[in-house]
C-alpha cells in the first residue's frame, strides 16, 4: 500500500468518525425547569437573606433611562445593604444578540431584559429558561397595579405555546404606543382640527396635498417603520380582538378578512393619492423624522419613543394623539411596553429578584421615570407633565381605560417580523396587489395557529 | 559515542525512502497545527454537526439529517439570496477589476502630473470602515439626495428615484458601491504589476506600430496575469460574503430583493433562532468561495502555463 492511499485513507476514516460523533450527540442540552414560586413561598423582606450578588443584564443605555436606572440600583442597594448589583448593559440589539448564550450559561445572569417576542421571551419560555412570576404577582400585588394588556405583553402559557396568556414572566418599566405626530401650526394654517375619525382623517390629508403640503411623513427604507404605518391603518378598521389575535398569533382571527381587506385597500388608495412621503421606501427611518421635526410633513405616525427628540426639535409645534377612530367604532392603538424585567430559572436568588423588578417598578420608580422624560407604563402623573409630554400621557392612560392596546403585528410567528416588514414595502411599491399582501400573511398566521 | 550517533543519524536517513520528510518536521509545525485545528478546524466541524439539525440555540437540538441542505437548495427563499450574491459579484468583482487594469494601463502608459495624489484617492475607499461607506451612500442614494439632485440638475428627471427602495435599482445600487470601493484595490495590484515590465517592451511595440489598444491586450493583461487572479480571488470573495453594506443600507429590502446569503445567516441563526439553517446557509456559502477561488487560480494557471 503506498503511502498517499494509506493517507488518504486515514483522512476518510476520520471524516467517517467525526460524522459518527456528529450523529451521536445533539447540539445542546435540555432547558430548564420554568420554576414558579408559590405565593404562600414567597420571601418579600430580603433584609435577612444574607450578602447577595444580584446580576442584572438590561438595554437601558439611553439619555433619561440610564440615568433612572442608576438611581433606582443604588437606592435599592441602600435600602438592602446585603445585596450588590452586578450590571451588565448593552445596546438593544447587543443585549437581543447575546443574551440566547447567556441565558443558557452556567453562570446565567439572575434577571434579564428579554424582549416580548416569540423570538426571545416566547423561546426562552418554551424551554424552561424563565421563572413564571405569578407567586410574586400576587404577593406584591403586580396583578392589580399593572392593567390587563399590559400584563399580557410580558404573559406565554407554560410551554410557550401561546401568547398573550399565561403566566406572567415580566414587567416593564415604561409605557409605548404608535400614533399620529402633528405640526400644530400647518394644522392651523389649513384650517383643521385634530382629526379624531378616519374620515376627518383623509379630509385632512386630502386638504394637505391640494396644499402642496405633504400629509404623512413615512420612511419606510429600514422596513420595520411600515409595520407600524399599516398597523396604524388597520387599528382603523379591524376590530381591536382580531388585531389581537393576529398578533399574538392566537387563532380565531384572518387576515382576508373583509375588513383586513379594506384596511389594505385604504393603504394602497394612500399611497396612489400621494399622502405618503415620495419614494418611502428608499427613505430612512431617522431622516424621515428629522424632516417632520423640520416642518415636512402635516402627520407622522409613529411611537412615543420619539417624544424627546421631538420636543426638542419642534417645543410646542408638534402634538400627538390616538389613531383616528374608523368603522369598527372604537378606539385601538398598536402599543406596547418598554423590555420587561424577567427572572432567569438558573437565579438562585429569585426573591431578591423579585425585590429588585417590585423596587424598580414602584410608583417611586415610575415618579424618578417621568422625570427622566419617559412615559411611565402605571402611575403616571398628568399634573407633573405639560406640552407634548402631557399628550403622550394621556393617550396611553386613554389607551389603557379604553381597553384599545393592541399588540405589534411582528410578534405572531418567529417569521412575521420579516414577512411583514417585506410585504409593506411590496404593497407600497405596487409589487404586490392588497389580495396577494393579505394572503401571504394570512399563509404565514394560519400555518401556525393551525400548528403546521 | 559522537560516532555512534552520526551512524545511527545516517542509519535513520537511509530508513525512509529519499526526499521523504522526517518525522521530526511534524514536530516543527504542531504549535501552528494545533492553533489551526483549534480554531478553524473545530469550529468548523461544530458548523457541520449543528447543520444536520434544527435547534433554536436554547434547548436539545432535534436531528433532520439532510433537511437544511435540502432547504437551502429549494427553498425559494434561500435560493433568491444565492442569486443576488451572483449579481454582485459583477459589481464587486468583474467591474473593479476591469476598471483598475484599464486606470493601471492609463497611468503606467503616460506619466501624470500628481499621479501620487490620483492614486491615493482611487484607494482611499478601500481604507474607510464598510459601514461608514454604507451610511454615506445610503444618504447619497436618498430620494432627495445628492444622487437625484445631479440627475434633476442635469435635467434627467426622469431617472431621479429612490435607488435603495426600487426593487429593481438595489441590487445595482449596492453593487456601484462595492465597485467603487475594489477599484482603488484592483489599480493598485495592476500598477504593481505593470512596474516589472520593461519600458523597452512598450518601446519595442511602439516601434512595431502597436497602438494604446494592441499594447494593452498584448502586453500589460498577459503581464498582470498573476495579479488578475489574486485581485478577481480577493474582490470575489468580498462580494460573496457581503454584509455590512447591505444590513446598514437596506436590510435586506424592499421586500426581499437585496438579501445576500451572510444576511440570512445572521437573520436565521441570531435572530429567528433557525440555528439550524443559519449554519447551513453559511457552509453553502463556504463552499461557493472555495469553488469560485478555486476556479479563478485555474484558469489563471492553465492560460499562463506556470504558476502565475
Amino acid at each position: 500500500m503506498n503511502p498517499s492511499r494509506t493517507r488518504r485513507l486515514l483522512g476518510v476514516g476520520l471524516a467517517a468518525a467525526l460524522l459518527s460523533a456528529t450523529v451521536a450527540c445533539a447540539p445542546g442540552e435540555k432547558g430548564g425547569e420554568g420554576t414558579e414560586t408559590q405565593p404562600d413561598a414567597v420571601k418579600t423582606d430580603i433584609s435577612d437573606v444574607g450578602d447577595v450578588t444580584l446580576t442584572v443584564w438590561d438595554q437601558e443605555v439611553r439619555g433619561g433611562q440610564a440615568k433612572q436606572i442608576q438611581q433606582l440600583n443604588k437606592g435599592f442597594m441602600e435600602k438592602y445593604p446585603n445585596v450588590t448589583i452586578a450590571r451588565t448593559k448593552r445596546s438593544f440589539t447587543d443585549l437581543q444578540r447575546t443574551l440566547r448564550n447567556a441565558i443558557t450559561s452556567d453562570e446565567a445572569p439572575d434577571v434579564v431584559q428579554a424582549n416580548n417576542g416569540r423570538s426571545d421571551m416566547g423561546a426562552f419560555v418554551e424551554n424552561g429558561l424563565l421563572q413564571s412570576l405569578d407567586g410574586y404577582a400576587k404577593a406584591y400585588g403586580w396583578d392589580e397595579r399593572f392593567p390587563a394588556p399590559v400584563r399580557s405583553l410580558a404573559s406565554y402559557s407554560g410551554d410557550g405555546a401561546v401568547f398573550g396568556e399565561g403566566n406572567l414572566y415580566g414587567l416593564p418599566q415604561v409605557g409605548e404606543v404608535v400614533g399620529l405626530w402633528y405640526n400644530k401650526a400647518k394644522l392651523k394654517k389649513l384650517k383643521l382640527e385634530v382629526p379624531t375619525t378616519t374620515a376627518d382623517f383623509e379630509a385632512a390629508a386630502k386638504a394637505a396635498a391640494a396644499a402642496d403640503e405633504l400629509p404623512i411623513q413615512f420612511g419606510n427604507l429600514d422596513g420595520w417603520p411600515g409595520i407600524h404605518e399599516f398597523g396604524f391603518v388597520q387599528n382603523q378598521f379591524v376590530p381591536r380582538d382580531d388585531i389581537r389575535n393576529l398578533g399574538f398569533g392566537q387563532k380565531g382571527a384572518s387576515w382576508t378578512s373583509e375588513q383586513n381587506k379594506e384596511a389594505a385597500g385604504t393603504f394602497s388608495k394612500w399611497v396612489d393619492a400621494g399622502y405618503f412621503t415620495p419614494d418611502f421606501n428608499g427613505v430612512g427611518y431617522d431622516p424621515a423624522w428629522q424632516a417632520f421635526a423640520k416642518g415636512e410633513g402635516v402627520f407622522l405616525v409613529a411611537g412615543t419613543w420619539l417624544q424627546a427628540n421631538l420636543a426638542d426639535a419642534m417645543g410646542d409645534n408638534v402634538g400627538f394623539a390616538l389613531p383616528p377612530v374608523g368603522t369598527t367604532g372604537e378606539a385601538a392603538v398598536t402599543g406596547g411596553t418598554g423590555l420587561p424585567f424577567a427572572i432567569t430559572d438558573a437565579s438562585k436568588h429569585a426573591d431578591v429578584a423579585a425585590a429588585y423588578i417590585d423596587y424598580i417598578t414602584s410608583k417611586q420608580a415610575m415618579t424618578m421615570i417621568q422625570d427622566a422624560g419617559n412615559l411611565p407604563v402605571v402611575d403616571g402623573d398628568r399634573s407633573k407633565s405639560q406640552g407634548v409630554a402631557a399628550d403622550v400621557l394621556d393617550a396611553w392612560t386613554t389607551a389603557g381605560q379604553d381597553n384599545a392596546l393592541v399588540p405589534y403585528l411582528d410578534y405572531a410567528t418567529p417569521d412575521f417580523s420579516d414577512l411583514l416588514t417585506a410585504q409593506v414595502q411590496k404593497l407600497g411599491n405596487g409589487s404586490v396587489s392588497d389580495d396577494e399582501f393579505l394572503s401571504a400573511l394570512e399563509k404565514e398566521y394560519s400555518d401556525f395557529t393551525s400548528g403546521s | 559515542m559522537s560516532s555512534s550517533l552520526r551512524s545511527g543519524r545516517a542509519a535513520r536517513r537511509q530508513a525512509g525512502s529519499p526526499g521523504e520528510p522526517r518525522l521530526v518536521g511534524y514536530l516543527y509545525v504542531a504549535p501552528a497545527l494545533v492553533v489551526f485545528t483549534l480554531f478553524l478546524l473545530v469550529p468548523l466541524g461544530y458548523a457541520v454537526q449543528l447543520s444536520f439539525f434544527e435547534w433554536d440555540g436554547l434547548g436539545l437540538g432535534t436531528w433532520v439529517g439532510l433537511d437544511n441542505y435540502v432547504a437551502v437548495f429549494t427553498d425559494p427563499e434561500l435560493r433568491a439570496p444565492f442569486r443576488h450574491a451572483l449579481v454582485l459579484v459583477c459589481f464587486f468583482s468583474l467591474l473593479p477589476v476591469a476598471l483598475g487594469l484599464v486606470l493601471a494601463a492609463l497611468m503606467m502608459r503616460s506619466p501624470i502630473r500628481g499621479a501620487g495624489f490620483f492614486r491615493t484617492v482611487v484607494f482611499l475607499p478601500q481604507v474607510v470602515a464598510l459601514t461608514v461607506v454604507a451610511v454615506v451612500w445610503r444618504q447619497i442614494y436618498a430620494p432627495e439626495g445628492p444622487l437625484n439632485d445631479a440627475l434633476r440638475a442635469i435635467g434627467l428627471d426622469g431617472l431621479a428615484r429612490g435607488w435603495l427602495g426600487d426593487p429593481d435599482w438595489v441590487l445595482v445600487a449596492i453593487g456601484l458601491v462595492g465597485a467603487w470601493v475594489g477599484t482603488g484595490l484592483c489599480m493598485v495590484l495592476f500598477l504593481a504589476g505593470l512596474s516589472k515590465v520593461g519600458r523597452e517592451l512598450y518601446e519595442a511595440a511602439r516601434l512595431d506600430g502597436a497602438g494604446l489598444v494592441r499594447e494593452f491586450w498584448s502586453i500589460s493583461v498577459p503581464a498582470v496575469r498573476g495579479e488578475l487572479a489574486v485581485a478577481l480571488t480577493l474582490t470575489m470573495v468580498a462580494a460573496l460574503r457581503t454584509f455590512d453594506l447591505v444590513y446598514v443600507m437596506t436590510g435586506g429590502g424592499p421586500g426581499d430583493a437585496s438579501r445576500v446569503p451572510a444576511y440570512e445567516v445572521y437573520d436565521r441563526a441570531i435572530l429567528e433562532g433557525e440555528v439550524g439553517t443559519g449554519i447551513t446557509v453559511a457552509l453553502v456559502l463556504t463552499a461557493v468561495i472555495l469553488c469560485a477561488t478555486w476556479l479563478v487560480n485555474r484558469i489563471a494557471v492553465d492560460e499562463d502555463g506556470d504558476a502565475g
